[in-house]
């Protein structure tokens, strides 16, 4: 008996409902055709260079995050909740930073402390009072999910700042289309294909007044050695812009412009894939090449949107997401329908002391680490590197939290043993603009491929999966 | 259209159009080498010189030999133009530009750039050499043929035609450049079996043996040769058909744009101080001189078209 919760067999083996289709297709399957298909995947992958630049390593050095083949579904009806969940919170999300960018009524209320908010790293002061169009400082979000049982799913992460991901969604089921139509002609899995139609859409509702005509929407990287580049080249290209680095742009009387082969053009909305430190050296960070001089000044003037708003980072922190449930209640009016994972914020004595007392049984995170680095996962941890962090922990509290570790549940990837079960999260796609809250049914799907490992980040070894949303 | 995205089309198309012409400048000396052993040390170094690598050559070897000849020009990653160096920055260029190009060429690049890194990653033994050399030839056939099929006629095609027949010109006219003497008449040999290598040897470099008996049958000629590689209208690789191209290119775009900047004048100025002519007048003025002027000019138009295309801050 597992202690985890499979999304594919129930405890007597028997196949749980949504995977009945692809229970049957791969008992009836050959494993060596399936072992051939996946290899065929993996070459589709690197002749389309959907690779990823793994940092600290040479330039040249591009991996390819493994892709497992059996697609992890989820039923309509679970589905549904979620979409209400996430929606609810990205909703939140949104008036919680027009609100400590304004009147701060959150802290006023005393439901959030005021230091938690302006001595927050992620905090730009450079934006009080500024009000993007539709006052919207998430365009694009990603929260991540984790499941512990049939019904219990909880917000592990929210990634309100540049969440990326998605091209992998995209491409995953691009490539399960290819290699396993029958699968879908024997099931009702909703589409996720429009998903660059629908930031685009998305993008140019958030347009300023001064845009003249169709917007001109274009994607900002920081060049092809970022980590990301392959998913901002995809994501320009489906959505046919341009795709831009900070030395194609120049402010020009009062406007964002790109140096086309015909002269500078203005841009209206710029999906930026550049962190806040380094949009604008005259602003941020003076040492960055990747930003754009001035681009801060006309985005406060309103002359071009920024989609995600500079300083929407600090939603993200960890000590904030400890504060989630209330900021959802207070801005809703309802309570969370996605529950938060248990947080012990290190700054407050009493949790540090628990948190100290019992480092082997919980997963401890930087307030603002994010892929997986700088955590410490108790129950996996040699006595070694508790004793470390204790050490971390009680020079500088403030700089973590702590959870349980959750028991997160497990679905089938295609070992060299068969199927064989390993743990999973869940990253949907949402988008928000004026005319309102879109989510991609589905999402990316990560897996851990070490047996018994909980740890998912494609940095640290994680693989991905096709994520089906059934149509009930 | 981006102005960084002209100038990623345009050198990557150089890149991948130098990274040929290499490949067929070592065949040609690797034979070369072999049918006349007792001077292949010079033969060597005419090439090194052909592909503008010689000073650079001797900045890490004294000597030159062939094998370390051979492993500068194909694969060593200190030399910024061997065909690896050059295929890594087609590569890079198509990556930048990625948006810009159909999922055809950018998957002939990236798988080129992927086979070319496997197989030169440790030294290329001579038994091997011809094989690496028809892959990279093969290789650059196939993003050609991805272009030509499947990239609409606008101003990303023709950025990438630019750079193709700018390199290719300037590659052609090295050749001459550095051959250019077994080309001048002389007193004594008139078809001696050596000059017949020699000769050989130009036209193969540029890919051009068939063509060039096809017009001019078995009678080899210096001066018909020279002909055939400067002013012959039908011979891809000839100066005159590389010019008349970038010339057509700058029209489209100046056709597409609405405007133009020096460098379409620049490119007419240039076919008819260069391409208007006949082979006699050429010698009369000097055929090293009139290769060397063609090659500093073609460069001055190269960069004026990076300059009104605004591929650059």
């Amino acid at each position: 008996m597992s202690e985890y919760f499979d999304e594919m067999y129930n405890s007597d083996g028997s196949l749980r409902g949504p995977y009945e289709e692809i229970g049957r297709w791969f008992d009836a399957e050959d494993v060596s055709r399936l072992r051939a298909k996946q290899r065929e995947a993996e070459e589709v992958f690197r002749l389309t260079g959907i690779t990823f630049n793994v940092y600290g390593k040479s330039e040249a050095e591009e991996r390819l995050i493994p892709f497992d083949i059996v697609p992890r579904v989820i039923s309509g009806r679970e589905w549904q909740r979620l979409e209400r969940g996430i929606e609810q919170r990205v909703r939140a999300i949104n008036a919680f930073l027009y609100d400590i960018y304004h009147r701060q009524e959150i802290v006023r209320a005393g439901r959030v402390p005021a230091a938690m908010i302006a001595e927050n790293e992620a905090f730009l002061p450079q934006m009080l009072g500024v009000s993007p169009p539709g006052q919207i400082y998430t365009h694009i979000v990603g929260i991540d999910l984790v499941r512990t049982g049939p019904d219990e799913f909880f917000v592990l992460e929210d990634n309100a700042r540049t969440p990326s991901g998605v091209s992998y969604m995209l491409e995953n089921r691009e490539t399960m289309l290819k290699m396993f139509p029958e699968l879908f002609s024997a099931t009702n899995v909703r589409n996720v294909s429009d998903y660059p139609l629908n930031l685009r859409r998305s993008l140019a509702a958030c347009a300023p007044d001064c845009a003249e005509g169709e917007p001109t929407v274009a994607v900002l990287t920081p060049g092809i050695y970022n980590s990301a580049y392959f998913e901002h080249a995809f994501l320009a290209d489906q959505m046919a812009v341009e795709l831009v680095e900070g030395h194609d742009l120049r402010v020009v009387k009062g406007r964002v412009c790109m140096r086309t082969t015909r002269g500078y053009r203005p841009i209206d909305v710029l999906y930026r894939r550049v962190d806040d430190e380094f949009l604008d050296p005259l602003n941020f960070n003076p040492e960055s090449a990747l930003g754009v001089p001035g681009i801060l000044d006309v985005y406060r003037a309103g002359g071009i949107t920024i989609a995600n708003a500079p300083g929407t980072g600090i939603s993200d922190d960890k000590a904030i997401y400890s504060y989630m449930p209330e900021i959802v209640e207070f801005y809703t009016g309802e309570k969370p329908v996605l529950k938060n994972v248990p947080t012990w914020r290190c700054s407050e004595p009493d949790s540090l002391a628990y948190v100290l007392d019992n480092l082997a049984d919980l997963v401890v995170k930087e307030v603002h680490g994010s892929g997986g680095y700088g955590m410490l996962i108790g129950p996996t941890a040699s006595k070694k590197e508790i004793a470390t962090f204790r050490d971390k922990l009680r020079a500088r509290p403030s700089n973590y939290i702590a959870q349980p570790t959750l028991s997160l549940s497990t679905v089938p990837i295609f070992a060299r043993s068969g199927l064989a079960p390993r743990h999973v999260d869940l990253r949907p796609f949402v988008l928000v603009s004026p005319e309102g809250i879109k989510i991609t049914p589905g999402g990316l799907t990560r897996v851990a491929l070490k047996k018994g490992s909980l740890v998912v980040n494609s940095s640290q070894g994680g693989g991905t999966k096709d994520t089906w949303v059934l149509e009930d | 259209m981006l102005g960084k995205t002209a100038g990623g089309l345009f050198w990557m198309s150089r890149y991948l159009e130098r990274a040929e012409n290499t490949a067929r400048l070592l065949e040609t000396g690797q034979r070369m080498a072999l049918t006349r052993a007792q001077n292949s040390i010079e033969e060597w170094a005419s090439v090194l010189k052909t592909a503008g690598v010689l000073d650079s050559y001797h900045s890490k070897y004294d000597e030159v030999t062939k094998d370390n000849a051979v492993d500068w020009v194909l694969r060593d990653a200190e030399n910024p133009s061997s065909v690896r160096s050059v295929i890594k920055q087609a590569r890079d260029n198509a990556r930048l530009v990625r948006t810009a190009l159909t999922h055809d060429v950018w998957s002939a690049v990236n798988a080129t750039w992927m086979k070319i890194d496997a197989v030169m990653k440790r030294r290329v033994n001579e038994r091997d050499l011809p094989g690496v050399l028809e892959l990279v030839r093969h290789q650059a056939a196939l993003v050609r043929g991805a272009n030509l099929g499947t990239m609409l006629r606008n101003d990303i095609f023709d950025f990438t035609r630019l750079g193709t027949f700018v390199e290719r010109a300037d590659n052609t006219g090295r050749i001459l450049d550095v051959k250019y003497y077994v080309l001048l008449p002389t007193a004594f040999s008139v078809g001696s079996s050596l000059d017949n290598i020699q000769w050989e040897s130009i036209l193969r470099s540029v890919g051009a043996g068939g063509g060039y008996r096809m017009t001019h049958g078995q009678k080899t000629t210096p001066s018909d040769i020279a002909a055939f590689l400067i002013l012959d209208q039908r011979m891809p690789r000839s100066l005159h058909f590389c010019c008349r191209k970038i010339q057509e290119n700058l029209f489209y775009l100046k056709k597409d744009y609405g405007f133009s900047g020096p460098s379409c004048e620049g490119s007419d100025a240039l076919f008819q101080k260069y391409m208007d002519k006949d082979i006699s007048e050429i010698f009369e003025f000097g055929l090293h001189e009139f290769i060397q002027e063609f090659l500093n000019d073609l460069s001055m138009l190269s960069r004026q078209v990076e300059i009104d295309y605004r591929f650059y801050e």
